[in-house]
């Protein structure tokens, strides 16, 4: 019987970490395609989280609703973002000039989320959040569980657009030789923004999923940014399955680990986990290869 | 005029200016500018002269205020030594976080100093018997009024102008040009990188414990927040975009242009002011990526040295 928490653990570990699976690939699209690290995609997940909540506070919709509105409107915006401000700093600046315009970004975002929405923390009704199934003693979160399937849908369809779709083989193609699909007639440009368009609707979907979960609060993408770089070095930076794998295995991680050690310090798990990597396979746990 | 005479005569206008300017306000607003121009200096050495990005200098920051501020309240040691011992252990912190880092190459390490920054904060925050949590720490003695505090930090950030000077003057400013540009190319000459970059690390680390032991010694209240809050680690960010990064006036400029504009947003709303930091990076990078100070020579007709295809952030030594 002294077994339950564990199996509660991994079993838990295993559903939020899916999500975690979702955040990391659209990370790592982005940098695996651009070579740009995108300091704002927490804020990106904070927006997402708002616009569930406030979807259903406002009109009571729900969040088959919310991911259908959020699939088009972060596309548009990650669109936007990538060729209004990205496109433009990375051919005057260069890398180190995304990693700081998009810092800026995420703490522009942050502060004035701050502003509009003040710093409350907010969450759905519990009635909603605490639903759950149980079997043999372990219970299984409805809400959890239903994130955890859609979660799997994003992961599989974002798969077979990928590998099967001529705008998908493009992305894979920049990833691998940036010069070499330019000569093939891929057009970076658009690739580009399809890449930053689509690492964008992942972490706005993300974030929907993750509303009846956690608290929604103007700073929490920050939380969720730690988790995806953790999980994108995990799994290998660029590579999409290392980042599904990934996400699975730290959420089971962070939440076994939790058993241990007092919740005050749950947020150091994230670090150890990535100074273990570094240490030790600093290409990921999933090889090198991308895509 | 010749530079060296430029600067003395800088530096004997800011040591005189406090017996004309008597007002506390802007005193204040000085000695927080003094002090932005030496965190800005200090990022700028690693994010700018190396290219090494770092989001988790709060780090830095927050062990230096904590280590003098801790060792003053338990065992009455002065802050002069607290701020010496916090700058060595601010090192001491610096170096693993390199070590594991800078070998490998790209992002890595900016990646891993937020994580850092985030991991340090929470430690301090849960650690209540020895740094007393988010309530914070109280230093109930007052350590002198705010003339004196400001000929502190005007000193503080004069070392750290000659010091860091010094460093990008040297062969050590062209190894570090070198990783900026290509580190691969820079290790094929001989240049050896991760030992340059730690140390770099190291230098920077300890003069933003400098800072930060400073800055506890003049507000007398510390708490996570004020000092291990990422914030510190943008304004670092910002004085230093915006003046110019990679040039060794660019946070002197920044921080005396946003030093000044900020604590004024300050007062009109709390939020305002984190706002308006990352509404300047982001206009900044957008607009005017290479800074203000890079801008100003290009419009006086003086070339920078040491732009190599047009892509870097302003650059010069």
């Amino acid at each position: 019987m002294k077994l339950i928490p564990y199996l509660q653990a991994v079993v838990n570990g295993l559903l939020v970490g899916s999500l975690y699976s979702v955040i990391a690939m659209g990370l790592t699209i982005i940098f695996g395609v651009m070579r740009v690290i995108n300091m704002a995609h927490g804020e990106l997940i904070m927006l997402g989280m708002y616009v569930a909540f406030w979807m259903f506070t406002l009109f009571k919709l729900g969040q088959v609703a919310s991911l259908l509105m959020c699939l088009p409107l972060f596309l548009v915006l990650g669109a936007g973002i990538y060729r209004g401000m990205v496109n433009r700093v990375e051919r005057r600046a260069g890398e180190m000039g995304t990693l700081l315009v998009t810092a800026g970004l995420s703490y522009l975002v942050a502060n004035a989320a701050q502003l509009v929405w003040k710093a409350d923390y907010r969450s759905l009704p519990a009635a909603l959040t605490t639903r759950s199934w149980f079997l043999g003693g372990i219970s299984f979160n409805y809400s959890l569980m239903w994130a955890f399937l859609a979660a799997a849908m994003l992961t599989a369809a974002t798969y077979l657009f990928l590998i099967y779709t001529d705008a998908g083989r493009a992305i894979r193609a920049t990833a691998q030789d940036r010069e070499a699909a330019a000569l093939m007639g891929v057009q970076i440009h658009r690739t580009n923004m399809l890449a930053f368009a689509l690492g964008t609707a992942l972490a706005g979907m993300a974030g929907v999923l993750l509303t009846p979960v956690f608290y929604v609060y103007p700073y929490v993408g920050r939380v969720f940014l730690i988790k995806a770089f953790v999980v994108v070095v995990l799994g290998g930076m660029g590579s999409v399955l290392g980042a599904s794998l990934g996400g699975l295995l730290f959420g089971v991680m962070e939440s076994v680990a939790s058993l241990f050690i007092s919740s005050g310090y749950r947020e150091a798990v994230g670090l150890v986990v990535f100074l273990l990597v570094l240490l030790f396979k600093p290409s990921g746990l999933f090889g090198r290869s991308r895509f | 005029m010749r530079k060296p005479a430029l600067a003395v005569l800088v530096v004997i206008a800011l040591a005189i200016y406090p017996l004309v300017v008597t007002n506390h306000f802007f005193l204040h607003l000085s000695i927080m500018a003094l002090m932005y121009a030496l965190l800005g200096m200090s990022w700028n050495l690693l994010g700018g002269y190396t290219g090494q990005i770092s989001f988790g200098h709060a780090a830095f920051f927050g062990t230096g205020a904590y280590t003098s501020t801790i060792l003053l309240l338990r065992y009455g040691i002065s802050p002069w030594v607290g701020m010496l011992v916090g700058a060595v252990l601010a090192v001491l912190l610096s170096l693993p976080l390199g070590w594991l880092t800078f070998r490998l190459r790209g992002p890595y390490f900016a990646l891993s100093t937020l994580a850092f920054a985030e991991v340090v904060r929470v430690v301090v925050y849960n650690w209540d018997s020895l740094t007393g949590g988010g309530d914070g720490l109280n230093i109930l003695t007052d350590l002198g009024g705010i003339v004196r505090f400001y000929y502190i930090i005007l000193a503080l950030t004069v070392v750290g102008v000659l010091v860091m000077r010094g460093c990008v003057r040297s062969r050590w400013g062209y190894f570090l040009n070198a990783i900026r540009e290509d580190e691969d190319a820079a290790e094929a000459l001989g240049v050896p990188a991760t030992r340059m970059k730690l140390i770099v690390l190291a230098i920077s680390a300890f003069f933003v414990a400098l800072a930060g032991s400073f800055f506890a010694s003049y507000q007398l209240y510390i708490n996570p927040d004020l000092v291990y809050e990422s914030q510190i680690s943008v304004q670092m960010i910002v004085v230093t975009v915006v003046g110019g990064v990679g040039t060794f006036e660019g946070p002197i400029v920044g921080a005396l242009l946003i030093v000044p504009l900020s604590e004024y947003f300050r007062g009109l709303s709390p939020v305002a002011n984190p706002l308006i930091y990352g509404l300047f990076i982001v206009i900044f990078m957008m607009f005017l990526p290479e800074g203000i100070v890079s801008r100003v020579r290009s419009l006086l007709g003086r070339r920078t040295p040491a732009v190599t295809d047009g892509r870097q952030v302003g650059a010069s030594v």
